[in-house]
């Protein structure tokens, strides 16, 4: 054997071979890129070449037209894995003098007896973020919005290591537990809702999503309902107006009540 | 000659041991989600245990088979020992290590990302690694293949290549051209996030990588099974092959027309454009090509056995075949299930259709339909022919093994036909709870009962496999002769260059390989901000 007897357009098998092949790809390639982008009515292309790139999906610059102004600001936080990493003592140590001003509602130990979110050991990404949506104006609150929009960078970050560093206790509402509803950890599959245990925690918990257990059951009925209605709207991708528009009445009392009974030290999570 | 018998019991039994495992957790992944399971209320268990099944279905169980069979070619085919032993075992223990390495964090939950990745899902870094290194270890089967071939030929210059080793080659060849795919995904994009050297990653572009594996891996799964169909079917029943260069065109147009296809696997994906998807839609049409030759050829192989037993008229021959022969039956019931997931298969490849059955349920009933039944009931029927000859010991049962056959078929078509038909209606894929006490889809709930009546059919057809298997290693000694192939109608005395050799179609595959995949890889990898950050499987 030999590549030179092989590779020659004298053996009758390499010129079929390759001569099939390239017609083929040859008129697959001149259907697909030119001929199917304008049999489309509907597409208009300046030429040829136009429609080639945009059959080849060439990335294309959108047009330089600024964006509409959005009627209500939309949450623009980023978090990296650098951003709340290695929280130091003193970090910790300015979030409590911080907080102090936060205790009327969120309770001196981090749990409210207010109705208010208890956010004693809450994830530190969590409070992190709801911080910057007040302050940003994402999320409004007549009582919240006013302590956030002063907020510098730094005292976020404080804040919320500190509320992260605090152990979690349990609430100013004690309840029966009660058995784990569907919705929490079914979802329901066939309304497009992923079960709330799965970024909530009691099955999983993803990067933001706050945990719940033993917070205030109207809290989180208000939360929800506000959701359903588009008046919050600081969840990146509608993640959770999605979810919260698609339950029912009944789920959502079902949700509320269940995370209320929970104490606070079954929250699992890999933290 | 079959020396290295050792080796090969070796890759057959890891082999069937994890399948018999991952056989195991489908049956069970059925039955939880089914409406006679009671739901476990931990989504996260099933998706551990998906992710276990795909992997070693996808990956570990068809690979082994692969190589196994593919050393027992080597010596028997080629008449020749194999050269580089030592590799061979190097590369099953680089199997063995993987696979632990990868089911440890799966098993810990900690790797629940699913066989196909799914990045930006990222789990523990050892899953990828494990996966690295079984095809690491398959790498070295391939090397040693060519090595054999190379070997054998410097000993007979000039004369054709027996026909089952050309297509273990083509086989090899085309597996270590289709795994850089998922290697280059692993290697520069999950493995450096998974080790937590980078944050974020392009998940379209891993897309695009593993697309260029997951069509022509399904090929390689499927080499066996038509190395099989030609060169075992028709020595078992008395018949001869119709045509042996059909065969070897057949593989070498599975090689040139399995890897440039993949992107039928992103039509529903936007980071692609419409005009490589129609040249790759096109391309797929044509892999029907060396399917649609190989049935003729078998038929028309099969028919000769008829007709030397005496069979005649136009479809009277049929009855004269060897149907109590397990082998005529494992053919059969091969055919039948490879007609029904072709059929289906025409569905999936077509750019617009694609899109009712995208993500449903009709496409893992489709593909279990195919790799599940058409190619695994060949591995098994491999098994039985291979057995008395690595064994020493003669497979007495041939009714038991009739029976395997038969319920493997029966749950087959049992578990696989309502799958497909609660997908056209919808029903998503992946899904590790369906509510059917909801009116929208309690009308489904009965077609799902089946599929999981179907899939304890299976499992009981795997178990009986496993046992016929280990009594023939207990059974009476009995010398089963040489391991001969089927002989052509007209044995080649000579077979063109082109047909005696890979290269020529190697480079056609590397060619279209780079036409239907260099443009959309090179343009992902170099448009900036199309990483997204990564989500780390159990992580706050
Ligand atoms: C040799 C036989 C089989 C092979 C090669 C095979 C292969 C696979 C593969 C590759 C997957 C994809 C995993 C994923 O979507 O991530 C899968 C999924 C699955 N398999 Fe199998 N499998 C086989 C037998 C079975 C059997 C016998 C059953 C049932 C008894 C079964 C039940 C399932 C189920 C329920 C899924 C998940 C479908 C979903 O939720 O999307 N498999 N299988
Ligand atoms: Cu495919």
């Amino acid at each position: 054997m030999s590549a030179r007897d092989l590779f020659t357009f004298s053996n009758p098998h390499f010129t079929r071979g390759v001569g099939i092949t390239a017609a083929i790809l040859i008129v697959t390639a001149v259907v697909g890129f030119i001929v199917l982008p304008f049999a489309q009515p509907w597409v208009q292309f300046a030429n040829v070449w136009d429609a080639i790139c945009s059959a080849a999906g060439v990335p294309q610059r959108a047009a330089n037209v600024t964006a509409p102004e959005q009627a209500k600001r939309l949450s623009e936080v980023v978090l990296t894995s650098n951003t709340l990493s290695r929280p130091s003592q003193e970090a910790i140590g300015r979030g409590a003098t911080l907080a102090q001003r936060c205790a009327i509602c969120h309770g001196p130990t981090g749990i409210s007896r207010a109705d208010s979110p208890n956010l004693a050991g809450q994830y530190a990404a969590v409070i992190y973020k709801e911080l910057h949506d007040f302050r940003s104006g994402a999320r409004t609150n007549a009582v919240m919005s006013p302590f956030a929009v002063n907020l510098t960078d730094q005292e976020i970050a404080d804040l919320s290591l500190y509320y992260a560093y605090l152990p979690r206790l349990p609430a100013y509402h004690p309840t029966p537990q009660l058995p784990k509803p569907n919705i929490v950890i079914y979802g329901a599959p066939m309304r497009g809702i992923a079960p709330c245990g799965s970024c909530h925690g009691s099955l999983d918990n993803k990067t933001g999503s706050p945990w719940l257990e033993g917070q205030s059951e109207t809290y989180m009925k208000a939360q929800l309902l506000a959701f359903a209605s588009g008046d919050r709207r600081n969840d990146i991708s509608q993640q959770m107006r999605n979810i919260a528009r698609a339950m029912t009445p009944q789920e959502i009392d079902q949700a509320a009540a269940y995370y209320a009974s929970q104490p606070p030290d079954i929250v699992k999570a890999v933290d | 000659m079959l020396v290295n018998r050792k080796l090969i019991l070796a890759h057959f039994w890891l082999a069937f041991a994890v399948f018999g495992i991952a056989l195991t957790l489908g049956a069970w992944q059925m039955f939880i989600r089914s409406p006679i399971g009671t739901w476990l209320s931990n989504p996260e268990l099933y998706y551990r245990s998906l992710t276990a099944h795909g992997t070693v279905m996808g990956y570990v169980f068809p690979t082994l088979v692969a190589m196994g069979f593919g050393y027992a070619i080597s010596e028997s085919a080629l008449e020749q020992r194999l050269v580089g032993v030592r590799w061979a075992w190097t590369g099953f223990w680089l199997i063995v290590i993987g696979s632990i390495m990868a089911v440890i964090p799966v098993a810990l939950g900690r790797a629940s990302v699913l066989y196909t990745f799914y990045p930006p899902l990222i789990g523990n870094v050892f899953y990828y690694l494990g996966v690295v290194l079984v095809v690491v270890g398959s790498w070295i089967w391939v090397a040693l293949m060519s090595v054999n071939l190379s070997v054998w030929r410097k000993a007979h210059p000039g004369a054709p290549v027996p026909l089952a080793m050309y297509a273990n080659v083509a086989g090899s060849y085309l597996w270590a051209w289709t795994a850089v795919g998922a290697a280059l995904e692993l290697l520069l994009q999950i493995i450096p996030v998974a080790a937590g050297l980078k944050a974020t990653i392009d998940a379209g572009l891993a897309r695009v990588f593993f697309s260029w594996t997951l069509h022509a891996i399904v090929y390689f799964w499927l080499m066996p099974t038509y190395i099989a169909y030609y060169t075992i079917v028709p020595r078992a029943i008395g018949g001869r092959v119709y045509s042996d260069s059909m065969a070897r065109i057949s593989f070498i147009l599975f090689l040139v027309v399995a890897m440039p296809i993949g992107m039928h696997h992103t039509f529903a994906d936007p980071m692609v454009g419409a005009g490589f998807k129609f040249i790759h839609s096109a391309f797929t049409a044509l892999v029907a090509l060396p399917t649609l030759l190989t049935v003729f050829t078998i038929c028309a192989s099969v028919e000769i056995a008829a007709r030397l037993r005496g069979g005649r008229g136009l479809f009277g021959w049929i009855r004269a075949l060897p149907w109590d022969n397990p082998m005529m039956l494992a053919l059969a019931f091969s055919f039948v299930m490879l007609g029904f997931g072709g059929a289906g298969g025409l569905i999936n490849m077509s750019y617009q259709l694609d899109a009712s059955i995208h993500n449903t349920q009709w496409i893992t009933g489709h593909f279990h339909l195919i790799f599940g039944g058409a190619i695994v009931i060949m591995y098994f029927a491999i098994a039985y022919d291979l057995w008395p000859h690595l064994t020493g010991r003669e497979l007495i049962d041939l009714r038991l093994i009739r029976t395997q056959l038969w319920l493997w078929f029966v749950g087959m078509i049992v578990t696989t036909f309502p799958w497909h038909w609660v997908g056209i209606l919808g029903m998503p894929r992946r899904m590790a709870y369906f509510d059917f006490g909801d009116p929208a889809i309690a009308p489904q709930a009965l077609s799902v009962t089946f599929s999981a009546i179907g899939g304890f059919i299976l499992l009981t057809s795997g178990i009986l496999f496993l046992v016929i298997l280990a009594r023939g290693m207990r059974a009476p000694g009995a010398d089963a002769g040489p391991y001969r192939f089927a002989l052509a109608v007209h044995q080649p005395a000579t077979v063109p260059l082109a047909l005696n050799t890979h290269a020529l179609w190697v480079a056609l595959m590397i060619a279209l390989t780079l036409t239907n995949y260099g443009y959309p890889i090179l343009t992902l990898a170099m448009t900036e901000g199309t990483s997204v950050p990564a989500v780390y499987v159990g992580a706050q």
